[in-house]
């Protein structure tokens, strides 16, 4: 009978063992434990380009994550993305003509949005729109104008 | 030249027929869960000898193998100044990949390996017979105990394999490389989602535990009842369990993360 109890002791400690590891991983490892469960209002702006960005990305404000792209549409009037995204609801006074643009992390990162806050007493709610984007960098863009600029330039 | 062609034929056969007696058994096992979970002293007992002495071996591979990754992946990271998201490649390459294959593998070796020789031993001393013979299903008693107990262990397993190499790989990389701490859990929480990559590997783990116990019970329960066909019979669990969990790695791998 005694050695009935300690198998029965091992097999629990294994147990529970086993789920602490999982535990550990979902809320160390993972973004379970970062991830932002409560209230968020729904925003959409339309880019021009928006780069390799995808669903998840973070939304930023002065460098700090204040919600989640959430999905990505096409506009197929305009010719234009149309990003929604989540803005956790306790950052709820952002002003109505924020600028959206779409950064890049490091030089060669992930791609997120940016806001930078207007001057507007009329503040973002839910189902609202940003007007005022700016698309991603594209880097082959970039490099054709700066090739078409010294074409240019070897000409005068 | 004929010869030839029978043996590929009778080889032929010889595989469905395997196949067929496996899949018979499976839904054997499956059927009499019900009977199991009704009687959780014999799972206790398997839980204990598949499980919990499979610990040692995994705790252990799991700390080395994340201290290794640490290692090398500083290696090259440091070359492009981005030894910052070593976490994230170590963390990645274990919830995904190395974890629940690993650990599989260890556990085909481990425990696979022992409960075909038990099935196999108990099949060629007459033990199964002699339970038949007091109208005990040696299915119900034996087997399905041991087929639980192996699938309860593995994503377990596959999950202590993990945290333990984050943890190896911890020690290694902020300890003694000098990566910076906040940046090593910091990136790897922004960069592993537990959806898609935590979720995703455990699926693995449970496939992977599901195909190991399955191949080990059967290959017990139908080896030949002689001491080589034991010793046959323990390779082959070893060899197959295996083979079957790097393929089916590579097709989970292909489905989760496209």
């Amino acid at each position: 009978m005694k050695h009935v109890k300690q198998t029965e002791i091992l097999v629990g400690v294994f147990m529970a063992i086993g789920l602490l590891a999982l535990f550990f991983l979902a809320m160390k490892v993972s973004n379970l434990g970062t991830i932002n469960t409560g209230e968020s209002y729904r925003v959409t702006a339309r880019f021009d380009n928006i780069g390799s960005l995808k669903a998840k990305a973070p939304v930023t404000m002065a460098g700090v994550e204040i919600g989640r792209v959430v999905g990505i549409g096409f506009d197929k009037e305009r010719f234009q993305a149309v990003v929604d995204m989540d803005v956790y609801a306790n950052y709820d006074q952002i002003p109505e003509d924020t600028y959206a643009k779409i950064l890049t992390a490091g030089l060669l990162g992930e791609q997120y949005i940016g806001l930078d806050p207007g001057g507007s007493d009329v503040v973002l709610k839910d189902g609202s729109e940003i007007e005022i984007t700016q698309s991603a960098l594209v880097l082959e863009e970039i490099i054709g104008q700066f090739i078409f600029s010294k074409a240019q330039g070897g000409e005068k | 030249m004929t010869e030839a062609i029978a043996r590929l034929g009778r080889f032929g056969i010889d595989s469905v027929r395997h196949l067929g007696r496996a899949s018979l058994l499976l839904v054997q096992v499956l059927a009499s869960m019900g009977e199991v979970l009704r009687r959780p002293r014999l799972l206790l007992e398997q839980l204990f000898s598949v499980g919990v002495l499979t610990v040692l071996i995994i705790a252990v591979s799991g700390l080395f193998v994340g201290m290794v990754l640490s290692l090398q992946g500083y290696y090259i990271l440091s070359q492009f100044a981005a030894e910052a998201t070593l976490g994230v490649m170590v963390a990645a390459s274990l919830v995904r990949e190395l974890g629940p294959v690993v650990t599989a593998l260890l556990f085909a070796g481990r425990a696979g390996s022992a409960l075909t020789a038990e099935i196999g031993l108990m099949k060629a001393t007459e033990q199964l017979s002699g339970l038949e013979m007091m109208a005990v299903n040696p299915v119900r008693r034996v087997l399905t105990p041991r087929f639980l107990a192996g699938f309860i262990s593995m994503p377990l397993l596959a999950a202590l394999f993990s945290a333990l190499g984050v943890l190896g790989g911890w020690f290694v990389g902020v300890g003694l490389l000098g990566v910076d701490d906040g940046a090593w859990w910091g990136q790897m929480q922004a960069r592993i989602d537990w959806n898609e990559d935590l979720m995703n590997g455990v699926i693995k783990s449970l496939v992977f535990g599901f195909t190991c116990v399955w191949i080990a019970i059967f290959q017990g329960y139908n080896s030949v009842p002689t001491s080589a066909g034991v010793s046959g019979a323990t390779t082959r669990t070893v060899v197959h369990s295996s083979l079957a969990v790097l393929a089916l790695d590579f097709a989970l791998t292909a489905l989760m993360f496209d």
